[in-house]
């Protein structure tokens, strides 16, 4: 996994390649952390490029999610393909997150 | 294609999980599964042994053991074993899909995912080992 990070405007572009598993999860939430910690309250996540995600990355979202409300932040997605899209959609992610097919897309929700 | 089971044994840690992982999905792949279906079979596998390796040995370390057969009517039937605490995780509930952000629980989604990627599996108490079966259809169930 590899996690790159760009700014826009108020927002951090966080795009994320590879796979995101029991085994590279907590570094994901990591680099998450490390954003909020530095004050990146809106993140997009560009997942264009992430080929798989279990529950161990859900979790990992969910949990930053859930601290970035707490501060009055949000967590935006674009880019889902096929396995990733159809985990988000079994799990009932894609109803309580905000999906978008392009960066442009999601920047204009910011 | 021979109907002897073929198996691994290894201990029940995260520096495992790749290597148990891609011993299933070998037996997919020799079953002339699609790749989309092995990547859910990939999954399932990991939402099941993450679960073992967390919550299974408690104490003292251990093994899990998976052994894959093909059965008569073209499915791969998986046998996962350890010889932890007794759990069954077909009588977890499934976490409610329907909260928002705040109220939604973090745990219970992996077995929910299984659930939803298996529609036949079985759990049985054999001795001190729990053994999961699984009987995996060649059909994918996720598509996007």
């Amino acid at each position: 996994m590899e996690i790159v990070t760009k700014k826009e405007g108020s927002s951090a572009v966080v795009s994320v390649t590879g796979r995101i598993d029991a085994i590279t999860a907590p570094e994901f939430e990591k680099g998450l952390t490390a954003l909020m910690a530095g004050g990146d309250y809106t993140l997009v996540l560009n997942f264009t490029h992430l080929e798989y995600i279990s529950s161990a990355g859900l979790r990992s979202i969910l949990s930053t999610a859930k601290q970035l409300k707490a501060k009055g932040g949000k967590m935006l997605f674009f880019g889902l393909q096929g396995p990733v899209k159809d985990v988000f959609k079994i799990s009932g992610f894609g109803s309580i997150f905000t999906i978008f097919e392009t960066e442009e897309e999601a920047l204009r929700q910011v | 294609m021979s109907r002897s089971p073929v198996n691994i044994r290894i201990p029940a840690t995260l520096e495992s999980l790749h290597p148990l992982i891609e011993f299933v999905t070998s037996c997919a792949q020799r079953r002339g599964m699609s790749q989309a279906r092995i990547r859910e079979i990939e999954l399932v596998m990991e939402e099941l042994l993450v679960n073992i390796f967390n919550y299974a040995y408690p104490d003292q370390p251990g093994d899990v053991e998976i052994a894959c057969r093909p059965d008569d009517a073209g499915n791969l039937m998986v046998e996962i074993a350890d010889e932890g605490v007794p759990f069954n995780i077909l009588t977890q509930k499934d976490p409610d899909r329907e909260l928002g952000i705040e109220a939604r629980n973090i745990g219970g989604l992996g077995i929910y995912l299984v659930k939803r990627l298996i529609r036949d599996i079985r759990y049985r108490r054999e001795g001190n080992r729990n053994i999961l079966t699984l009987t995996v259809d060649p059909a994918t169930q996720m598509n996007s």
